[in-house]
């Protein structure tokens, strides 16, 4: 399998000119997830951010094939594009869906579990920036505690939300997928190794990839990827894979780094108090005492 | 360089000229995103020691890598900064936009 890096990444830009924020973290994953899978991909896309920057009339940023789905059907769609495409005889293609937290973890959920029972032959992206964006950054599932967002603001009883992430990755994972994993944009060469894992994969495969958005977020455009790579570092992230039936945990810190840096340098965060940074913590500690214990590690 | 162009494109006048399906191809790129930046990247050719890094993280493709020096497309840089931000030798600096 080749390994990917920055000198032989093909210089062919798949997705541009897009009207995404700057320094968006989000529109770099779909960006390096294209050039890995090429020039015969066919994308799928629900209604959030990434379809919204890049299908404006007449503005079309991808290179490519892709359509816009009904919210809640990301993986229905990209099965019956995977369908037709066989039907054709079309071959050396590669489908896959773009959809983020919310059109994963929460309204897309059942489209992407029956993508995954039938195990069509499709690849599935989440970009999780951790609350619905593109409407106005609404609480999504995968949301963590103590985000303030316009539908779980912080005040003197709550600090914003109070749910931790939902185990999406388990979730996945718990179905006997072929292959799924977790990636940060803060580690771009672990990302585009998954996404190559992702596309030689036969069958439904699933990449869970932590991008960091400036505008929800409430930080400088210009530290994204300090961000998602701090985010793995303090291990409020992880990165993992699941193959073969197995759970591999990728990279495994002896101590982790500051998780008040991380939280603080965010305007979501800034008014957490140090109770609330505790509940953090211990919820973090519980999550990789669990990890270490049943995972391989490699 | 070698990145997806600026196409010229008629708005249609009248209902008839509304295309059925598909509103265009793809790479279908009418408008710049220069606009957005109030800090540009300048990079400093003579200091770069070609690592690819900017290039790898840039979030709009805008650095091309083609040629022997690294080129950035002002069409389509929004100014975020993230190039000069971790670009190790800091040989990327941003200056202000004028006007």
């Amino acid at each position: 399998m080749i390994k990917h890096n920055a000198r032989n990444l093909t210089n062919e830009e798949f997705f541009y000119g897009h009207k995404a924020c700057g320094g968006c973290g989000e529109s770099l994953a779909v960006r390096l997830t294209m050039k890995i899978l090429g020039e015969r991909t066919f994308a799928a896309l629900p209604a959030g951010c990434m379809s919204a920057v890049s299908f404006i009339y007449p503005n079309m940023a991808f290179t490519t094939n892709a359509i816009i789905t009904p919210f809640a059907s990301t993986g229905a769609v990209a099965s019956g594009m995977a369908a037709g495409l066989k039907a054709l005889g079309i071959e050396n293609t590669q489908t896959v869906g773009f959809a983020g937290d919310g059109g994963t973890a929460d309204i897309g959920l059942q489209a992407l579990s029956g993508a995954i029972d039938r195990n069509d032959d499709i690849i599935y992206i989440c970009n999780d920036n951790e609350a619905y964006m593109n409407t106005g950054i609404q609480k999504s599932g995968l949301t963590p505690y103590g985000t303030k967002t316009t539908t779980s603001p912080a005040g003197k009883n709550l600090p914003g939300s109070i749910t931790m992430k939902k185990n999406m990755f388990e979730i996945v994972a718990a179905h006997g997928i072929q292959y799924a994993a977790t990636a940060s944009v803060g580690y771009p060469e672990d990302l585009m190794a998954k996404i190559e894992k992702a596309k030689n994969t036969k069958g439904t495969s699933y990449v869970h990839i932590f991008a960091p958005c400036p505008t929800g977020w409430g930080h400088g455009s210009e530290v994204t990827i300090e961000l998602a790579k701090q985010a793995v570092d303090s291990g409020l992230w992880y990165l993992a894979e699941f193959e073969n039936g197995e759970f591999i945990l990728n990279k495994n810190p002896k101590e982790f780094a500051s998780v008040e840096n991380y939280l603080m340098a965010q305007s979501r965060f800034k008014h957490l108090k140090e109770e609330d940074i505790e509940v953090i913590k211990n919820h973090r500690d519980a999550k990789w005492a669990k990890m270490r214990k049943d995972w391989q590690q490699k | 360089m070698n990145r997806p162009k600026l196409k010229q494109w008629q708005e249609p006048v009248n209902i008839d000229a509304y295309p059925v399906g598909s509103t265009c191809p793809s790479d279908h790129l009418t408008s710049i995103n220069a606009g957005w930046r109030t800090y540009r990247p300048v990079i400093d050719t003579d200091k770069c020691v070609m690592c690819l890094r900017c290039f790898l993280l840039c979030p709009d493709g805008v650095i091309d890598k083609s040629g022997e020096k690294l080129v950035i497309d002002y069409d389509y840089c929004k100014g975020c900064g993230i190039c000069a931000h971790e670009c190790k030798p800091g040989c990327i600096e941003m200056v202000k936009e004028e006007k």
